[in-house]
């Protein structure tokens, strides 16, 4: 059998194994945390015999064990199982409620990393490239700039910014200004595109207006993740710049730039898609903060919700899909640095 | 195939001009000189052979030639004229234009010289393609060609392979159709083939001279081979600590050296100990089979009697399974059937099961003494360890056996508080005999221990190995690929290939004829330093 193909089979099965214990490990933590939604919902005031009868409505009666096995087996069947929300005669399932969240997580996630990931490579090879000179020196106190402040502040900063465009002019702070300096300011801030500080978006929004709304959020993350990206690339690039293949592709006349991309680039891949899969990781599954500051309705804010009204299956869901997440991601990197290995790929 | 010895040859113009280069190197935050006001002269189409040890500063001076000097290092001084171009003061976009066109580099390591992420084919036209010299496909058909040249299997498709997929010597070999792809006039070998055993060198030594002599290209040849230089060059310049020795036509320099120095390096290849016959056996290897986790057999059916106070060369070239013996005997691989006995007892297979007081009387040297000694570890450490383990020496006892040990591999104590990374190549592989010695060990096998160090340094530790040996009586397997070396230390000889026994017996008996095929092949690749050795060995090959 191919060695790669093993290779990938192999890590695949070890995904889902990590994915089985992962589900175990999330069970069992929502089963022992305190409170009790029936009780949470029904209020101090219930009799016991109220809430006993609600606690079997919604199945939490049962031992753990065989909620767990029943759970599983649901899944297994691609049922998520109904919300505790749900009601006689009015079913919530586990799907419809997280789907549209999860469409605008992804959506989100994906913008950024269009962004994120070209730029990150971009900066990284050109730091590379001409490294310890101003331009490396630049890029890496601007994203370490970046990377340093906490994403809201990021987030509050850039509505900011662009509220100031159209208060600014009319501001205290700027009459105290000389007029050319506040013309100049007034001029620049002009430039910059009026993006909604509000990222209200439902299922019937078009996608051209989705992706405008998304604008701030998507520039917010890109500055929290790309100075990582950008740093592993650079490093990982110049770790290779000191191979003696690299000394020959000198000694053989090539430029820098020939060097850095087609010498040193192809060996570098593994740790850097190792870090760009791990910022995208992040992009869908810690960005609550920056949902909560641009009103992003995302999955998110759901899974914080649904904690706070204790809706197990909700919850459960939710940490399911980010272990998966984050499985497949690094599953998605090692076949990358696995194709990128000419070792592997060619054997003898 | 042209085979015509390094005789005189035409000799054009001046190509290249060195004066008074000076490099400087950086390490423990300063500057040091490496190479002190060198001149040198290359006319076109002749072969110059630089020689000397490790830190004479031949590599430096080779790349020098090149106007380029490694990371970490700077050409302070002097002028490199190639064909009227001062490399040191034009721009680096005008080296750049002469590097692999007009200045061709042949490294060391072809395996770590070759980008692993693509295919020989790509490398090797990449400079005629980049410096627009020709056309993909007309550079694709002159590199098969070279190939071809070169006498490279396949040469149609071997282009197509990555690095990893083609031996040693092959890649050797299209690192030497890389240089040439552009036709360059100048050649940089640096040590091409050191790191290849001596049936395949013999190979890669005679392509490399017939390529060379074919395009009539000027070459520097960098080696610490004497017997190789002296088949590849027109003209030898020694040197050494950076400062040129002397410089002569080849035939003159070997014949009749003028400096103390050269003199020193040309005897050292004739230490040779007496050999002793054997008169009680204290390791017998019998019928032993072992594989590496279902794999083919690396070892099949290998006997071999070690003689107590003895030592017994294992000779053959890499994948002969000579590494893999260490490695039975010393239990990290178990053998699939066989048996060893030790001093009458049969030796359990596995080390795991095998008692402290068996593995205290089989001691190991490795080849890369970096590798072998921990870098965190001051020399004490290092040495107190086995003292501690095997004979649990503790106090006052232990730091008076430290200083005996010591005083035995000819090591001052001052060394004691050193780290590694403070001691020279051949001073490690002192430790490490010090270390193995602590065990007070009746077998010590030696795992290629001097093919790391430079001939002069090499000779040193074989004689404190020989003086050693006679002084406390223990007994050597020594693993080596290099003849010189069976020569100066062995009693008995066994000659591997394949993972088979091809011959064994006294050191008299192996070395002169009549021999089995293989031991003749193997003997008669060692270089010689007679200047006609290779023309000759070619000539009596091809009948």
């Amino acid at each position: 059998m191919n060695p790669v193909a093993r290779t990938v089979l192999q890590r695949l099965g070890l995904g889902l194994v990590t994915l089985f214990i992962v589900s175990i490990i999330i069970f069992s933590a929502i089963a022992m945390l305190p409170g009790d939604f029936a009780k949470a919902t029904l209020g101090q005031s219930a009799t016991p015999e109220t809430v006993a009868a609600f606690q079997r409505e919604i199945g939490i009666d049962r031992p753990p064990v065989e909620r767990y096995f029943v759970w599983v087996a649901q899944m297994l069947h691609g049922d998520f199982g109904s919300s505790f929300a749900s009601r006689t005669g009015y079913r919530r399932t586990v799907a419809e409620i997280i789907a549209p969240r999860l469409y605008n997580t992804m959506f989100l996630a994906a913008v950024t990393a269009l962004i994120a990931v070209p730029l990150a490579l971009g900066l990284g090879i050109l730091a590379a490239l001409y490294r310890n000179g101003w331009f490396d020196r630049l890029v890496n106190v601007a994203t370490l700039t970046t990377i340093s402040f906490p994403e809201f502040f990021v987030a509050y900063m850039l509505a900011y910014l662009v509220i100031s465009r159209d208060t600014f002019i009319g501001s205290d702070f700027a009459q105290t200004l000389p007029h050319w300096l506040t013309v100049s300011l007034n001029w620049a801030l002009n430039a910059v595109p009026k993006f909604p500080t509000l990222s209200n978006v439902n299922d019937q929004t078009p996608f051209w207006e989705h992706l405008w709304k998304v604008a701030l959020p998507a520039i917010t993350l890109t500055l929290v993740i790309v100075a990582h990206m950008m740093r592993m690339t650079r490093a990982a690039i110049i770790n290779m710049l000191a191979s003696p293949y690299i000394d020959m592709a000198r000694l053989k006349g090539m430029s820098p730039m020939v060097i850095v991309l087609r010498h040193a680039l192809p060996n570098a891949w593994a740790p850097i898609v190792t870090v760009v899969a791990f910022n995208l990781a992040y992009l869908i599954v810690g960005v609550v903060v920056v949902e909560v500051v641009f009103v992003y309705p995302g999955i998110g804010q759901l899974m914080v919700d649904a904690v706070k009204s204790r809706d197990v299956p909700v919850v459960q869901a939710c940490a399911l899909i980010f272990a998966a997440t984050y499985i497949l991601l690094n599953l998605l990197a090692d076949i990358i640095s696995i194709a990128t290995n000419p070792r592997l790929l060619h054997p003898r | 195939m042209k085979s015509s010895g390094p005789g005189p040859r035409e000799k054009g113009k001046d190509l290249l001009q060195i004066r008074n280069l000076h490099v400087e190197g950086f390490s423990d935050e300063r500057w040091h000189p490496i190479v002190h006001g060198v001149d040198l002269t290359l006319k076109r189409g002749q072969v110059l052979g630089l020689i000397g040890e490790s830190g004479a500063g031949k590599s430096t001076i080779g790349l020098a030639a090149m106007g380029y000097a490694k990371p970490g290092c700077r050409i302070t001084q002097g002028s490199v004229l190639f064909d009227g171009i001062d490399l040191l003061a034009v721009s680096e976009k005008g080296r750049r234009r002469l590097r692999g066109s007009r200045i061709a580099y042949v490294a060391q390591s072809a395996a770590a010289s070759f980008n692993p992420a693509h295919r020989l084919l790509e490398q090797t036209v990449e400079t005629a393609v980049a410096h627009g010299l020709a056309g993909r496909e007309e550079a694709n058909r002159s590199a098969v060609d070279l190939y071809r040249r070169l006498q490279l299997p396949e040469p149609e498709t071997i282009g197509f392979r990555y690095p990893h997929q083609v031996s040693g010597g092959q890649l050797q070999r299209a690192m030497t159709a890389m240089a040439m792809a552009c036709r360059p006039d100048l050649i940089i070998f640096d040590e091409p083939t050191t790191a290849l055993d001596v049936t395949t060198q013999v190979e890669v030594l005679a392509s490399i001279r017939n390529i060379v002599e074919e395009f009539s290209t000027a070459a520097i040849y960098v080696t610490h081979d004497l017997a190789v230089v002296a088949q590849m060059a027109d003209r030898i310049m020694v040197l050494r600590h950076g400062r040129t020795v002397e410089e002569a036509d080849t035939r003159q320099m070997l014949a009749s050296p003028s400096q103390e120095y050269t003199k020193t390096l040309w005897a050292v290849r004739k230490l040779a100990k007496p050999e002793v016959p054997a008169d009680d056996y204290l390791l017998t290897i019998d019928n032993v089979t072992a594989a590496y986790a279902g794999k083919v057999k690396v070892l099949q059916d290998v006997s071999i009697k070690v003689p107590r106070g003895r030592t017994v060369a294992v000779v053959g070239e890499s994948g002969s399974g000579k590494s893999t013996l260490a490695r039975v005997v010393t239990g990290l691989l178990p053998p699939i059937s066989g048996s060893i006995s030790f001093a009458g007892q049969l030796l359990p297979t596995s080390l795991k099961t095998r008692p402290k007081e068996v593995l205290r009387r089989i001691q190991m040297i490795y080849q890369m003494p970096d590798n072998a000694l921990n870098p965190r570890q001051t020399v004490e450490e290092v040495i107190a360890r086995p003292l501690e383990f095997y004979l649990g020496l503790k106090g006052a006892r232990r730091d008076r056996r430290i200083g005996e040990l010591m005083h035995m591999v000819e090591m001052s104590e001052d060394f004691l508080e050193r780290l590694p990374g403070e001691l020279s190549g051949g001073q490690k592989q002192r430790v490490c005999i010090a270390r193995a010695l602590a065990a007070d060990p009746e077998l010590i096998i030696c795992d290629e221990i001097t093919s790391a160090l430079d001939q002069i340094v090499q000779e040193e530790i074989l004689k404190l190995l020989i003086r050693l040996q006679r002084e406390l009586g223990m007994s050597y397997i020594f693993i080596t690929h290099d003849i010189a070396t069976v020569r100066a230390i062995a009693d008995e000889i066994v000659v591997m290939h394949r993972g088979k026994v091809v011959e064994q017996g006294l050191k008299s008996e192996v070395l002169t004829p009549p021999h089995a095929a293989y031991t003749e092949r193997l003997l008669s690749s060692v270089p010689e330093m007679n200047p006609d050795w290779l023309t000759r060995l070619l000539a009596s090959r091809k009948i």
